[in-house]
């Protein structure tokens, strides 16, 4: 614990960045997760919010992936794609 | 041409400059399909990569240089190997990789002195040029990658079940 300690300590001598700038950051991204957002937020600790987010991050790129595969089939079956396209687009 | 006019969308938002974007793309994509095999598995395989690329280079062209994840998905999309043919680039790809992860798998302190080098490490690996960030502009730029993110996923949704019968 200790030799953790003193590196923290190095490392904020060499950068400017303070643990409160990172602590910030940390909340920010706490918000964003869908999974703890209505968590305390001093309930959750820093690791477990880039945890989260790293799996949150995963789902979305599935999703992505899954989205994809669906378009690619869809367009298979579509005719008039331009028409139908600018048709979403407004309805958004 | 057709002019993308949408009337109810801020035309300055990133989910508009994303949409018309993607959606652009891919009335390419599918003005090229071949009319006798568009269902065929391996033309619905090779579809779904150029819309998964479409996707992400839309998003990236969205957000433009002012991020570094977007500077760095692009970068890694125009020296994709399109090119998973030629060995030679994806060997050199991995190997600057793997010397930009090892420069930085130093241990990174936060609250109270907490460790956090692990989840920061995996963090970096799913932010696009996330290897060459420090932790400060790792969260940064994770942030605003997640915005982006669920931007894309909403969109694409949207468009699916516009097409969904």
């Amino acid at each position: 614990m200790s030799s953790r300690r003193s590196r923290s300590r190095q490392s904020g001598s060499n950068s400017r960045i303070s643990d409160d700038q990172i602590n910030d950051l940390v909340s920010k991204l706490h918000q964003l997760l869908p999974e703890i957002r209505n968590a305390h937020s001093d309930k959750v600790s820093a690791a477990k919010v880039l945890q989260e987010t790293c799996n949150y991050i995963r789902s979305l790129h599935r999703e992505v992936d899954d989205l994809s595969e669906r378009l690619s089939e869809l367009l298979a079956t579509t005719d008039n794609a331009q028409a139908a396209i600018i048709r979403s687009l407004l309805m958004q | 041409m057709n002019k993308y006019n949408p009337p109810r969308m801020n035309p300055s938002s990133l989910r508009s400059r994303f949409a018309t974007r993607f959606l652009r793309s891919l009335s390419k994509i599918n003005a090229k399909k071949p009319t006798a095999s568009s269902s065929s598995p391996t033309e619905i395989f090779r579809r779904y990569r150029r819309i998964k690329v479409a996707a992400d280079k839309s998003m990236a062209y969205s957000v433009r240089s002012r991020r570094t994840w977007s500077r760095a998905m692009l970068w890694k999309l125009r020296t994709r190997p399109c090119c998973r043919r030629s060995v030679k680039t994806s060997t050199i790809v991995r190997k600057t990789r793997h010397e930009k992860q090892n420069k930085n798998t130093t241990t990174t302190t936060g609250e109270d002195g907490v460790v956090f080098g692990v989840e920061a490490d995996e963090l970096r690996e799913l932010v696009p040029g996330g290897e060459a960030m420090d932790l400060y502009n790792l969260l940064d730029e994770t942030a605003h990658y997640i915005k982006c993110l669920t931007t894309q996923v909403q969109v694409m949704k949207k468009i699916a079940d516009f097409y969904s019968p």
